[in-house]
């Protein structure tokens, strides 16, 4: 080690993989991850939260998962939780979904509003 | 990149109660179920509450599962892992209370602690340097190597107010100040990780939980009192200590953190580890030195101190793990951020291995300045069994004891040192209304009779003859006057013993006596043990009336003292009672006491 951007380098990338440990207090991605969820392929989905998030350093972002919403014939559902704000319910998501949700909404804070379960009502 | 983190605790509580075979298991389940890619098991340091080890925590949701068994893994992967469906009756009690759980830094045991030195352990993998890193690991030594002089560095630790964690208290950065003024042609930095007093595990956890810190530290201390080479004193009694210090020594050097011209500034250093035998005098610094240099741990007379004639000779600075633990701290963040934390004279965080009669034993680091109240009830999770809290010993056989009356006394050196007792290096044993006070003095001063090391005369015959007259109270056949001769003893040991463990020695006597002489008075003046520790002065009666001639305590009595006929009340024999407490326990009438 002979600077101190050597030393910084390696913190940048460790800190990513640590990124998960975080309790976060911001927005919370909550997958779900029953019988259902699975079976519709909520994994994939769940994991490329993790590796957008992961990407574009999100620190007060977690990606967590829970169980069975209720709504078993629109999985994956996935909710945004924020801090005094109301959740927003999106649903039939794919990975390929996932890059737009994070962009639109988790950063620039527009949920993607054909996604939603409010779209149903169209 | 993972998706979540299971951290299971790898500290020696938790291994002992069989935290690598939890491990085994969690990659085995993980494995069968695919998510070998999305989880990710890392082996951690101590999070501090052993008492409900073995101890996991599930991230990104900051589960906090406690007395997790091997049985429990299926379930945990099947339901936690792959569902999301945390296992709520798995969670560590506190946090699963109410509707929505509670992140284990809430809980009682964590939200009154401030982490300095501990602020790693539990957080990362201990063994890979990468993860200290990314908590801004060796950005302090960066910090002082590329920015400061050496006497910036010992200007800033002066600064922070940062004493001694060991026991002594001296401040740090004059003792570093007192190496660097010496010139020689090699100077050495010694870290005293041989820890020995009976219940304290504080040094350990660091060095397992967060071994870089230690590197890191000494390092720093090389820099600033122009020392190359260190060496880590450390007990052979605790393994899993040494090999992660291995690893981080060999991780370090790989990194170039060790070695020549680190960070391009010119300064070399490095490090070795010996490890001790276990003997207790060998904490003490001159005979860990002795130790060190490969002769009998045996103390040498001060002066001439560690910093002029030290390891091989030469200056040398020595340290205790804590105290070092603090240091990337304090460069790093300043020396303000330090001395804002504490009392007056007592800066910063201190912790405590916290045991005895305690709800969560285990490990806490508080500011300076807290009361033995708040760590005893808040944190502690007071007394259990409904029991009256009498008192608290802190710094081991070297130390005293805090009775209940000044349970609101704020803990700081100073403090502790206006009560007669000491800060010592950080065990806290509390003691309720079952322990005798005489009994526990005994207990010190038989480890320190066993411990010293017989070079000078007044702790080697001076502990013996003390230990004598202990018994002597305690099997009923003590006097006043063995009072009188145990308090002369004592000072005469303290004032003329050759190094800290003779000087110390009489302290658990002394405190004892200071806040429990009515105890030692009832011991030889009423021939009672007020507790009913000390079996010789304890008879073993059945309450006639309330016996129903069960027989179950006869049948139950191992030797065969307790007589008597079916639906009669029966009678013990003292001669023949070994006072084992069997009959009591087993009485369902609640008609035998102790007298």
């Amino acid at each position: 080690m002979k600077s101190l951007e050597e030393l910084m380098a390696i913190k940048a990338k460790a800190e990513k993989a640590m990124l998960a440990r975080e309790e976060g207090d911001g927005k919370r991605i909550v997958v779900g991850m029953a019988t259902c969820g699975i079976a519709a392929g909520a994994r994939p989905v769940l994991n490329r939260f993790v590796e957008e998030v992961a990407k574009r350093n999100l620190k007060d972002v977690t990606v967590t998962q829970t169980g069975c919403i209720g709504m078993c014939q629109y999985e994956p559902i996935v909710e945004v939780f924020e801090e005094g704000k109301e959740k927003v319910t999106y649903i039939k998501m794919t990975p390929d979904k996932v890059a737009r949700v994070v962009a639109d909404h988790i950063v620039n804070g527009n949920p993607v509003v054909e996604y939603t379960v409010a779209s149903l009502d169209k | 990149m993972y998706r979540s983190h299971v951290l299971v605790c790898g500290g020696t509580g938790c291994t002992s109660s069989n935290s690598a075979a939890i491990i085994e298991a969690l990659e085995k389940e993980i494995e069968a179920k695919g998510l070998k890619d999305e989880v990710k098991v890392i082996k951690t340091g101590c999070f501090g509450l052993c008492a409900l080890g073995p101890i996991m925590v599930v991230y990104p949701e900051g589960s906090f599962y406690s007395e997790v068994k091997v049985e429990n893994v299926p379930e945990i992967v099947e339901e936690h892992l792959l569902k999301g469906r945390i296992v709520k009756h798995l969670l560590y009690d506190e946090t699963a209370q109410t509707e929505d759980i509670k992140s284990i830094n809430d809980t009682n045991f964590y939200k009154k602690q401030k982490r300095v030195a501990l602020r790693n352990c539990g957080v990362i993998n201990p063994e890979d340097i990468d993860e200290y890193i990314a908590m801004d690991g060796y950005q302090a030594l960066a910090k002082a190597l590329t920015e400061m002089t050496p006497e910036q560095v010992i200007e800033v630790v002066k600064e922070s107010g940062l004493r001694g964690r060991g026991g002594g208290g001296f401040p740090t950065g004059l003792k570093w100040s007192f190496t660097a003024k010496n010139s020689a042609n090699q100077k050495y930095v010694v870290c005293n990780a041989d820890e020995g007093d009976p219940g304290a595990f504080m040094d350990r956890s660091v060095l397992e939980g967060d071994p870089h810190c230690i590197v890191e530290a000494m390092t720093i201390c090389g820099y600033a009192t122009g020392a190359t080479e260190g060496y880590i004193y450390v007990r052979a009694e605790y393994p899993i200590a040494v090999h992660r210090l291995e690893i981080a020594i060999k991780q370090a050097r790989e990194y170039g953190l060790l070695g020549k011209d680190i960070f391009g500034s010119g300064f070399d250093f490095d490090l070795h580890i010996r490890l001790g035998a276990g003997a207790f005098v060998c904490g003490e610094e001159t005979a860990l030195m002795t130790s060190i240099e490969g002769n009998r741990g045996e103390p040498r007379p001060r002066p001439p101190y560690p910093a002029v004639k030290g390891l091989f000779a030469k200056p040398t600075t020595e340290n205790n793990v804590e105290t070092f633990a603090n240091i990337p701290q304090i460069i790093l963040k300043g020396a303000s951020y330090f001395n804002s934390m504490g009392t007056e004279k007592s800066k910063g965080t201190k912790v405590f291995a916290l045991g005895g009669k305690i709800r969560n034993t285990g490990l806490v680091e508080i500011p300076m300045g807290t009361t033995l109240r708040e760590i005893i009830e808040d944190i502690g999770g007071g007394i259990p069994n409904g029991k009256k809290f009498k008192a608290a010993q802190t710094g081991g056989p070297s130390g005293g004891c805090i009775p209940a009356s000044l349970i609101d006394t704020e803990i700081d050196y100073d403090n502790l040192t206006a009560i007669g007792c000491m800060m010592g290096s950080g065990g806290l044993i509390v003691m309720d209304e079952d322990n005798c006070m005489v009994d526990i003095a005994k207990f010190f001063l038989d480890f320190t009779v066993d411990e010293s090391c017989g070079k000078c005369t007044p702790c080697r015959i001076g502990t013996k003859r003390m230990m004598e007259i202990l018994e002597k109270i305690t099997s009923g056949k003590g006097t006043l006057e063995d009072i009188d001769e145990l308090e002369s003893l004592a000072s005469y040991i303290k004032d003329n013993s050759l190094c800290g463990l003779g000087q110390t020695a009489p302290n658990p006597v002394l405190a004892t006596l200071r806040f429990f002489r009515d105890e030692y008075i009832a011991h030889v003046v009423d021939k009672k043990c007020p507790a009913g520790v000390c079996k010789a002065l304890l008879s073993i009666v059945i309450d006639p009336d309330k016996c129903k001639g069960c027989t179950l305590c006869a049948r139950k009595c191992p030797v065969g003292a307790i007589s008597g006929t079916v639906k009669n009340p029966h009678v013990i024999d003292q001669t023949k009672c070994i006072k084992c407490g069997v009959c009591m326990d087993n009485c369902k009438f609640k008609a035998i006491s102790k007298k």
